[in-house]
């Protein structure tokens, strides 16, 4: 470790210059998205991320870029050229061994000397368990704001900040956070938040490679083994094409099967309500919303759910969304594309009925 | 060994109200409880020290009445509480409320090391998961997120094995003391304190310390200046500018209900017939 490097591990807070000390912050420039690879494959959420930051760098006129740290393995490379695919027009790329596997440490350092050589304006990262943990501790070495788990990212045109907007706790509340003063502004979106850019096949661009500085040695914490999850943890939730979900209005547990009836005929997946979850109706890997899963179905269903905020933003990226609820005022036909007043109880079998008899009215005529 | 947990002290969200008017959070007479992600990390803490020997020390930053969320700490085994309370944290971000947590702890420590640091995974009212990470780099301390099991701690040695949630599966980690730890939701279930310490907890007075207590000399960086993040805006999210399509029921069966949705669905929507059963 240089001289130059051990200080700032020393002091992290004093890294970020701010406006009110007379920084010049002008000289952040460009919008960086955190590329998240891990054991040979990108999280997707880093190509989402790359299609919303597209629109934030042409809104600045400024250019879009993908951060890719890993180890000096060909998935590496690969992960660059998938990111000129959907979008990047550079790549800022760090490789060695030492970044072989997520480590909080040398990951941190890495990205925090590519922000202090390059100085981008905006960065953005997925908020999963690597990009909340990396998030988490890069924010503090560069003593700038962080806005996690953002539903909604824009450029307020007066003081050409990201405008990030995110639930608030509590009740059906958005807000809205600025970093005015400090440079990145940093924040984290949450898996299929955004929606998919489309991906330009043998699109490439310029790679801008820097060296790790972290040597092994330094590196105090070790990775002693992996232990992947089966399949049947691996909820595929979050990426499925039909979903079909209940709430606290279907009553008791044994009702929720009227739920998986439906969903299974669809050939979907289902889910469920915080309520649902919490009370162990069903797995909590099925919980759909802000503290569950992000979903964007071609098709949502929801049965007896009242569509508070912390639900909403977690199935508004669905293309149909049809609500049956008893109650006319529920806030969930605020956002339904089509909407049934009805007992859930009753329309739920009768929709497994009527599409069952469509289905096989379309087999039986092919 | 010597742990310090972290806990905050949130309103209980499920009997928070919007006004309608006002579009404000309604905090007036909603109860507080003790964030549920830090009971996670508390037991555990505890466990150690019962396995291992030592103390847990809590400590919040907060008004006041935190005293109560420390005061139950307390009550189901910990050993020490402090508060820490001043006007200069008000209006703190997650920056400022880790450098604030992070410093107390340094002080903490000048008296009896600290082995080792416990935070929620998130809270429930700030929900960003910052303020561990925050801590530790501000500390020096290795940081292990998401933590789902800890394996064995070696005091002697100085080490630590855990198993740590990540995408597609766990990492078996291996670090050195000192080390800060958030817990996974439902990794253990919290303890029911004992008829002594519940006794001890009623009596027990909670230390308040404010920022100098803490050994915070400049206050920069402390409550509303420092925290970068600026709140702007707080708003209700609007309705979607086409309204859903109610299907009428009046006078019909659920399948007759069923029958028209799914009309009217595939009529708008006419690729979705082909998606569907596949
Ligand atoms: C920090 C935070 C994070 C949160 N994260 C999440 C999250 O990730 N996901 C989530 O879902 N929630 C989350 N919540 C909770 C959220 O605020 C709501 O409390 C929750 O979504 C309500 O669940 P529900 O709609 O199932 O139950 P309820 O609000 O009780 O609604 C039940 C609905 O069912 C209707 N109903 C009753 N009987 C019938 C019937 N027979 N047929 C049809 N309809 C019927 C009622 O009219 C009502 O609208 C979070 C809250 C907080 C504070
Ligand atoms: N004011 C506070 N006092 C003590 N601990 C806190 C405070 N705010 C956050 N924490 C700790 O940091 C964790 C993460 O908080 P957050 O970043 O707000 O999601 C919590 O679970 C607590 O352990």
């Amino acid at each position: 470790m240089s001289a130059e490097d051990q200080d700032q591990e020393q002091t992290p807070v004093a890294a970020a210059p701010r406006r009110g000390d007379g920084a010049d912050l002008s000289v952040y420039h460009g919008v960086w998205v955190f590329v998240e690879l891990e054991r040979g494959k990108v999280h997707p959420v880093s190509w989402e991320l790359l299609g919303e930051g597209r629109k934030l760098a042409t809104h600045l006129g400024v250019p879009l870029s993908g951060v890719v740290l890993g180890p000096d393995q060909p998935a590496t490379q690969e992960a660059c050229d998938h990111a000129f695919e959907y979008g990047a027009d550079s790549v800022y790329l760090m490789r060695g061994p030492v970044l072989t596997d997520y480590r909080t440490d040398p990951y941190t350092a890495g990205l925090t000397d590519l922000v202090n050589t390059f100085k981008p304006e905006i960065m953005l990262l997925g908020a999963s368990t690597l990009g909340r943990d990396l998030a988490g501790a890069l924010a503090t070495t560069l003593a700038t704001g962080l806005t996690a788990d953002c539903t909604e990212l824009r450029i307020d045109d007066e003081t050409r900040s990201l405008a990030a907007t995110r639930p608030t706790f509590g009740g059906s509340l958005l807000c809205t956070i600025h970093t005015l003063e400090y440079r990145p502004q940093m924040a984290t979106v949450r898996p299929r938040v955004m929606a998919m850019p489309d991906r330009v096949p043998g699109k490439r661009g310029q790679i801008i490679e820097h060296q790790p500085k972290m040597p092994e040695e330094d590196v105090i914490t070790k990775i002693l083994s992996f232990i992947p999850d089966s399949d049947a943890e691996k909820a595929q939730l979050a990426y499925a094409d039909i979903v079909v979900a209940g709430g606290r209005g279907l009553g008791k547990p044994e009702n929720f099967k009227l739920v998986q009836d439906l969903a299974a005929v669809l050939g979907g997946d289902y889910g469920g309500s915080r309520p649902v979850t919490h009370a162990g109706w069903i797995s909590a890997d099925r919980q759909i919303g802000q503290t569950g899963k992000t979903i964007r179905p071609k098709l949502y269903i929801a049965a007896g759910i009242s569509g508070a905020i912390q639900h909403r933003v977690g199935v508004e990226g669905a293309d149909v969304i049809i609500a049956i609820n008893s109650d006319p005022n529920a806030p969930i036909f605020d956002f339904a594309t089509f909407g049934i007043v009805g007992d859930a109880l009753q329309i739920l079998p009768a929709l497994t009925e009527a599409l069952q008899e469509r289905l096989a009215a379309r087999k039986a005529a092919q | 060994m010597h742990i310090v947990v972290c806990i905050k002290q949130v309103p209980d969200s499920a009997q928070i109200r919007v006004h309608p008017v006002t579009n404000t959070i309604m905090r007036q007479g909603v109860p507080t409880i003790i964030n549920p992600y830090d009971l996670f990390s508390l037991e555990e803490a505890l466990r150690l020290r019962d396995q291992l020997g030592g103390k847990v020390t809590v400590i919040t930053m907060g008004p006041k009445m935190a005293i109560e969320a420390l005061k139950k700490c307390i009550s189901y085994g910990a050993d020490d509480a402090i508060l820490l309370t001043d006007k200069v944290f008000a209006g703190s971000d997650t920056l400022a409320t880790s450098f604030a947590l992070a410093s107390t702890i340094a002080k903490i420590g000048e008296t009896t090391p600290v082995d080792m640091v416990f935070c929620g995974k998130q809270t429930i009212d700030g929900d960003t998961a910052q303020v561990g990470p925050g801590i530790a780099r501000r500390l020096h301390m290795q940081q292990l997120t998401y933590v789902a099991q800890v394996e064995k701690v070696d005091l002697d040695k100085g080490e630590i094995v855990v198993h740590r949630r990540s995408e597609g599966g766990v990492q078996v980690l291996a670090t050195k003391l000192p080390c800060l730890v958030t817990m996974l939701e439902g990794s253990n279930v919290m303890r029911y304190g004992s008829m002594d310490d519940l006794f001890r907890a009623a009596r027990y007075e909670v230390a308040e310390w404010d920022h100098k207590a803490a050994g915070i000399t400049v206050t920069a960086q402390c409550g509303l200046k420092g925290s970068p993040t600026v709140v702007k805006k707080v708003f209700a999210p609007p309705a979607r500018a086409v309204k859903a399509e109610m299907i009428k029921t009046e006078g019909k069966t659920p399948r007759e209900v069923a029958d028209a949705l799914l009309t009217s669905v595939f009529a708008k929507h006419p690729k979705l017939e082909m998606e569907i059963g596949q």
